[in-house]
């Protein structure tokens, strides 16, 4: 089904540089509340960080800002107007890009395939049996391994043979060669490397200097200080504190994750 | 020392590299030196216990190179079975498994011939017609509709199941399996049927069913090589998941992908009840493990989203060499048998191994 139909209102001047917004946005699985009332605001070029412990609402809130479940409540602005995303294509038709925590990558593919899955070029349409333009996409591959300054010995090997964080590069690839307005990843370096971490992280850096909006959710507190603006923690379903980072430090963002501080702003949220 | 045409291929800046031309050492290969050791193992043993060779000419005849006649019989015997090999190819590589192939081919063929028949059988009317009169001598075209449609009529029914019910491809097809068996007898109460029309007949003489079967092959590579449909077999057999967030329809493909193997079991009925001018009820049985182990044989991984059609015609002629070598050392059938379920067992073991191997990486 499609979403409704996207001519949603048009934001005024004043929110010109809002990326994403999202106000009251609520989960509820059941009677469980994953997500209460989160209100969100992402501006162009900003690097966001979600921090916040297991089960805090951190992937929930992604989920339902990537298509991947819908929102009991509230709504989703992006680009300007109101979304209403039905399933992943609808968030990455309108240009959110996700890494996900699980790599979306076909092992048994090369690298164009993987970043073409599901939106190949083609030379000729003949439905299911459109003939494939393997040239286009492996340009536009390289195109966007030079952007992210991603290093992959031989983009015609299958993904299957690479170490997890050239895989991770391939899927963060994937941002830059779609021209993707806003990236969101989730923990894409857990289960990776030293070394394979700092070049995860180069990338995050070249988005950031290349204006590239991003929302980052990780456990690695050193890896947020050093990335990003901004740190909006979760803790227990609602958003309990948003930070910049010049105003704080590991261990005050740690006491709001453990929930030994609240912003002022939040407590009523948190003694309910 | 060699940097100058080595460098002009590859992409990059600042220190990458980006070899858009390198491939890895394929599948297909190990395959293909498979199939010559196996032939080299019968040329040996030729040489030892017949005193000839297995595939060139005997010696005291130069007018050609080659055994002509054994490699037709090697190649002919497996091009019907290679047929459905093709679409079992497709299924396997989505990770899911057809089961009712062999069945599906008595089905189509019993339907097939029973719109192929001729009105006059040596200057007297047809003893067994299906129909009566008026649904003999139809032009070709009937027959072989009819066949291709029960084929992919089957293939659909497969493909919706596994699809949208989410029922497992082996219990699907298995259920498949049966029912077409049943249908197959249940066309003509169990009686064979024959008597084809000269341009049905004509489908399945001589080296039509290599023709058919090197055709359909040519055809179904450049299909998986070139277009978005093997584009999305391959990745929804090597990360359905990974194919569902890409936005794949995932179970519309499958629908198609079952149904293009009912269909190819359809096509392969033709040409077999066309050669053999007759349908029985008992065709086409066990096809489906034959047609599966040449797809395993020929490097297709049972896990999915690997292999390919160019491996499966290789495994469909190691098969054919294998048949052919033991006719051609005088053992007894049981032995093919026994050696057939060695082999497939082997290919799967293999295939396994390669899994566990390339994973460690």
């Amino acid at each position: 089904m499609a979403a409704e139909p996207d001519g949603g209102e048009v934001m005024g001047d004043a929110m010109d540089d809002v990326i994403l917004e999202t106000r009251g946005l609520t989960k509820h699985y059941g009677g469980v509340h994953a997500l209460t009332d989160a209100d969100f605001t992402l501006r162009a070029g900003e690097h966001v960080a979600i921090m916040g412990d297991n089960g805090a609402g951190k992937s929930t809130f992604v989920r339902q800002i990537t298509g991947v479940e819908v929102p009991t409540r509230g709504t989703i602005v992006f680009d300007g107007r109101e979304r209403h995303f039905e399933n992943p294509m609808d968030a990455r038709d309108a240009g959110i890009e996700t890494v996900f925590q699980t790599l979306a990558l076909a092992d048994d593919l090369d690298v164009p395939d993987n970043l073409f899955l599901g939106r190949e070029i083609v030379k000729f349409n003949l439905g299911p049996f459109s003939i494939l333009d393997y040239k286009a996409m492996q340009e536009a591959t390289i195109a966007g391994l030079e952007k992210t300054g991603v290093k992959i010995p031989n983009i015609r090997g299958t993904i299957r043979n690479m170490s997890g964080g050239q895989r991770q590069c391939v899927a963060i690839a994937r941002t830059a060669t779609f021209h993707s307005k806003l990236t969101i990843m989730d923990e894409p370096t857990a289960a990776l490397g030293v070394q394979e971490t700092a070049q995860v992280e180069a990338i995050v850096r070249t988005l950031k200097e290349a204006g590239e909006p991003l929302i980052l959710i990780s456990h690695n507190m050193r890896q947020v200080m050093d990335l990003c603006d901004r740190i909006v923690v979760f803790r227990r379903g609602r958003i309990c504190a948003k930070l910049r980072k010049a105003d704080t430090d590991h261990q005050d963002v740690v006491a709001y994750i453990t929930g030994a501080k609240t912003q002022a702003e939040y407590e009523v949220a948190d003694a309910v | 020392m060699a940097d100058g045409t080595a460098q002009a291929r590859v992409h990059g800046t600042g220190g990458l590299l980006y070899d858009t031309k390198r491939r890895a050492w394929p599948n297909e290969a190990n395959v293909l030196i498979a199939l010559i050791l196996i032939v080299a193992v019968f040329e040996g043993l030729g040489a030892l216990l017949m005193d000839q060779s297995f595939l060139f000419d005997s010696r005291d005849r130069f007018d050609s190179v080659f055994n002509e006649a054994r490699l037709r019989i090697i190649i002919l015997q497996v091009a019907i079975i290679g047929i459905i090999a093709l679409g079992a190819t497709q299924v396997i590589i989505t990770g899911g498994i057809d089961l009712s192939a062999g069945s599906v081919v008595g089905f189509a063929a019993m339907v097939a011939m029973s719109f192929a028949q001729t009105g006059v059988v040596n200057g007297n009317p047809n003893p067994g017609a299906v129909f009566g009169p008026a649904w003999l001598d139809l032009p070709v075209i009937v027959p072989v509709l009819a066949g291709l449609g029960v084929g992919t009529l089957a293939g659909v029914i497969n493909g919706a199941l596994i699809a949208y019910t989410r029922i497992p491809p082996f219990i699907a097809t298995l259920g498949m399996m049966v029912a077409a068996r049943g249908a197959a007898q249940w066309w003509t109460r169990g009686q064979p049927v024959s008597f084809p029309t000269d341009g049905y007949a004509a489908l399945g003489q001589g080296m039509m069913p290599v023709i058919w079967f090197v055709g359909l092959a040519i055809l179904f590579h450049l299909i998986l090589r070139h277009t978005v449909y093997g584009k999305h077999t391959y990745a929804i057999g090597s990360n359905e998941d990974a194919a569902r967030m890409s936005g794949i329809k995932v179970a519309r493909h499958k629908l198609l992908v079952y149904a293009i193997a009912g269909g190819l079991a359809g096509v392969s009925a033709i040409v077999l009840s066309a050669k053999n001018l007759t349908a029985q009820t008992g065709m086409g049985l066990m096809y489906e493990l034959d047609a599966i182990a040449m797809a395993v044989i020929g490097g297709v991984s049972l896990a999915g989203g690997r292999g390919s059609i160019v491996g499966t015609v290789i495994g469909a002629l190691i098969f054919g060499v294998i048949i052919s070598g033991f006719t051609f050392l005088r053992l007894d059938a049981y032995y093919q048998e026994m050696v057939k379920g060695v082999i497939i067992v082997a290919a799967v073991v293999l295939d396994q191994w390669r899994q566990s191997r390339t994973g460690a990486k």
